[in-house]
């Protein structure tokens, strides 16, 4: 098995890591995450992206929308500025598409693997920040503020749509986020195909 | 009017009223049968096909509706005062209305004309004349709000305007009443002596911002100019003014000014008359006018300026002709392949089409003129006549086209619209009109290129129409069908103030292009404000400057303290950039001053002398959220 590991990766394949590591440039230009509003007064709807680096408005003005809407509820305001997270992102995705560089001229099977293993780590993280993130904005709202629904919380979903008050809040990975699991999925395929010509003695 | 002309009318006065019996149950029998109700139903949430802009003649306003629903959206305030937003009232806007009469908060609005782009609609600005105090206004359509108004100088009743040309080069004006040009006091009877002149006013229109400017004007003959229609395609260089009281009658007009025979149709080459101005045939000339207008994100401008350039037709031989026509010509429409000049003789018997073609052949051959007025040929009536449309009606009016080859008439006296083939000049069908029907309106119908569906007559009386609602009625509108080989009434609907002309135009032109705010960002107000962070109270002497911010629902700042007697300026920005989100602002007892409605990303100035000590509420008057109620604060006053 450790024999497995240690295989150089076949050239289709090499050129498919170096593939997968510059599609993830894309993800530098694309919104990774997308949080829709749908409430009756908004037939048009409000909508908000996550980027790698930052949060912004589906429209030019939506955030400051969304923002005037959560305000009625006491919710802190929505701004890039106030997610440390934005900052080092752009160095995780960096960090990525530099691993994918360095198995291109180090092809080995283990370097994919720890490929995967990154991924399924930073996207836990990701997940987990991310649902902390909505937790913390979700929850901890003004006491003062004009509306206030005993026990009503206004955690967005991860993923899928929730109602909350007459607003139907609905989270899905954007073109970035799909980018990001494209990646993963690719370098699983990778992995099998390697797997089975290691099996079939090639 | 000889006899025979008298027997004539009469005749057809008997004729007419029996046709009109008879096409009156006709019509309503039509109507049932088929399923106008269905043409007309807009279904909840779905969008009407045209947008109908209805000039309010004298409510000096223009209404926004729905076709084919007729369904009220709007009303633009042009040329009077609107207390429901503050049009007219607030530092911005109330400039607007500065003449050099001074501030003239109203006026009575005939003609609404859409820019155009090689003669199609372009959809980009409407225009409208004041006729009382000469001006003339641009109103916006993407805001749908006015945003300039000119003063036309040397002019009395704007009346032949603003009719534009096939790319919107000029708008044209002309004067319905002829006066001393410059004034002076002089007697009345001198009308008939010739003291009295007309002017026929170029006004240029920048293409890219719309902006207005006098370019020149010819001194005419002192008669009563009407109505107007630029040329398009091969009479594109060319625009046609009818003119009545050609008898230059000073008493009992009535009588006196529809004597002659035939008054006429000036066709007034505007390409020629610039190149004479190019040529420096025109002279500096008196006449001051205020020029009023909106720059895109700042408070209005309004300039007082001197003097115009005047061009006298001696001076600029083949720009003007007379073109007689029977009888009290009203209205004057070009067909849109530019051909037919169709005259409206408001006291004839016939409709007299000019043929364009023939006026070029003949208008400069000594042999078709019977005379000159003020070195301006008057050419032979038959010399240019395409046909007469003989018998039509009582009292045709104005003319709109279907772009199928077939014209629609307005008849006043008779109440009706007549449908006829151009080129054969056959009618083809009377539709009763209720009752007294001025101005037709076709989409697209003044255009080159009619979008032909729908007909709207514009009438002046309803009797028995609506429910009484005293003794004065609504004035009224009636929507036809027009695709079919006979054309259908639809339906008929109120109107706000007399709709006098209306420009229709196709919905997709414009609907996307609405404005939804005005962004924050791009507001140069001087006493604008970006963020709440900036509001602020600023003293200066006497003079107190509120920095004030609303967003919902709130005000910044909310409370304020004033001595009695400070002139205070409420400076106040709405911060909403949200759609459909103005915010409204009213101080309790405030003299002088309405509601103020401040568009999102807009800054409106509400000036407010401050009165007796005392506590006064102010508070948004547009309902804008869940806590609209709690959007009011109070201003105290101290001795």
């Amino acid at each position: 098995m450790k024999s497995f590991f240690l295989r150089k990766l076949n050239d289709k394949n090499r050129l498919l890591v170096i593939g997968v590591g510059l599609v993830l440039v894309g993800v530098f230009f694309t919104p990774i995450w997308h949080i829709s509003l749908d409430a009756p007064q908004y037939p048009e709807g409000l909508g908000m992206q996550i980027w790698v680096n930052r949060v912004v408005g589906s429209t030019p003005y939506d955030l400051k929308n969304i923002n005037l809407l959560n305000h009625y509820i006491g919710m802190q305001e929505i701004a890039s500025e106030s997610i440390p997270e934005l900052l080092f992102m752009p160095y995780v995705l960096g960090y990525l598409i530099f691993g994918a560089l360095v198995t291109f001229f180090y092809p080995r099977i283990w370097m994919v693997c720890l490929g995967v293993f990154n991924f399924a780590v930073l996207g836990a993280v990701g997940f987990y920040d991310f649902w902390r993130w909505e937790y913390n904005y979700g929850h901890n709202l003004n006491p003062e503020a004009p509306i206030v629904v005993p026990g009503m919380v206004y955690q967005p979903p991860l993923l899928g749509c929730k109602e909350m008050l007459n607003i139907t809040a609905c989270s899905y990975p954007s073109i970035g986020g799909m980018i990001l699991f494209a990646a993963v999925f690719t370098l699983l395929f990778l992995l099998w195909t390697e797997r089975r010509r290691f099996l079939d003695g090639i | 009017m000889n006899y025979k002309t008298l027997i004539k009318s009469v005749l057809l006065i008997i004729v007419g009223t029996t046709a009109l019996a008879f096409c009156k149950k006709g019509a309503a029998t039509a109507t049932l049968a088929s399923d106008a109700a269905k043409k007309v139903y807009v279904a909840p949430g779905e969008k009407d096909e045209v947008y109908a802009f209805l000039s309010g003649g004298f409510n000096g306003q223009m209404s926004v509706y729905g076709i084919p629903s007729a369904r009220l959206f709007k009303i633009i305030p042009v040329f009077s005062v609107f207390p429901e937003n503050g049009y007219g009232y607030d530092e911005e806007t109330k400039d607007m209305l500065k003449t050099t009469h001074g501030y003239v908060p109203w006026d009575d609005s005939h003609h609404v004309e859409a820019s155009m782009t090689e003669g199609k609609q372009d959809g980009r600005w409407l225009f409208l004349n004041a006729n009382n105090t000469p001006r003339l206004a641009r109103i916006d359509l993407k805001a749908f709000e006015t945003k300039e108004i000119l003063e036309i100088p040397n002019s009395a009743g704007n009346h032949a305007s603003p009719f534009a040309t096939e790319n919107t080069e000029y708008l044209m004006a002309a004067t319905r009443f002829s006066v001393p040009i410059p004034q002076s006091s002089v007697p009345i009877e001198n009308f008939s002596k010739g003291d009295f002149k007309g002017t026929v006013t170029m006004v240029k229109v920048e293409p890219k911002t719309g902006r207005l400017s006098i370019e020149l004007q010819v001194l005419v003959p002192g008669f009563d100019y009407d109505l107007s229609h630029c040329g398009k395609g091969k009479s594109h260089d060319w625009c046609f003014f009818t003119s009545y009281n050609t008898e230059q009658a000073h008493k009992m007009l009535e009588v006196g000014a529809s004597k002659n025979d035939k008054d006429y149709i000036l066709a007034f080459n505007w390409v020629r008359a610039k190149q004479c101005l190019d040529q420096g045939k025109a002279t500096a000339h008196s006449g001051e006018y205020y020029r009023n207008y909106l720059p895109e994100n700042k408070p209005v401008v309004s300039e007082k300026i001197s003097g115009v350039k005047m061009l006298h037709p001696k001076d600029c031989s083949g720009m003007m002709y007379y073109l007689p026509t029977p009888k009290s010509p009203h209205g004057t429409d070009v067909d849109p392949t530019g051909e037919y000049i169709v005259g409206g003789g408001k006291l004839a018997t016939v409709i007299p089409v000019h043929s364009f073609t023939k006026l070029m052949e003949v208008k400069d051959k000594p042999e078709h003129r019977t005379a000159e007025i003020m070195n301006i040929p008057v050419l032979k009536y038959e010399s240019t006549l395409a046909g007469e449309v003989k018998k039509p009606c009582l009292g045709p009016l104005h003319t709109e086209f279907d772009g199928q080859g077939y014209a629609y008439t307005s008849c006043f006296v008779s109440s009706e619209v007549v449908k006829w083939e151009l080129g054969t000049w056959e009618v083809v069908q009377h539709l009763p009109a209720y009752y007294s029907v001025g101005h037709l309106s076709i989409v697209g119908g003044s255009s080159k290129e009619p979008y032909g569906k729908y007909l709207i007559a514009l009438n002046k009386i309803t009797k028995d129409r609506y429910l009484p609602v005293g003794m004065e009625l609504p004035q009224s509108a009636q929507l036809y069908d027009i695709s079919g080989r006979k054309a259908e009434l639809l339906s008929d609907f109120p109107t706000v103030g007399e709709p006098h002309y209306s420009q229709m135009i196709p919905a997709k032109l414009l609907m996307d292009k609405a404005a939804k705010i005005y962004p924050l960002e791009e507001n140069k107000h001087p006493y604008g404000i970006k963020s709440e962070k900036e509001a602020r109270v600023v003293r200066e002497g006497n003079t107190v400057r509120v920095y004030m911010s609303q967003i919902r629902s709130h005000f910044k700042p909310d409370t304020i303290e004033v001595k009695r007697g400070d002139t205070v300026y409420f400076h106040i920005t709405n911060l909403e950039q949200d759609f459909d989100i103005p915010h409204g602002f009213a101080v309790s007892g405030a003299p002088e001053m309405p509601n103020l409605l401040i568009m999102p990303g807009q800054t409106r100035t509400f000036k407010w002398k401050a009165p007796n000590p005392g506590i006064y509420p102010f508070y948004c008057t547009d309902f804008c959220s869940a806590l609209h109620q709690e959007m009011q604060q109070y201003i105290r006053v101290t001795p």
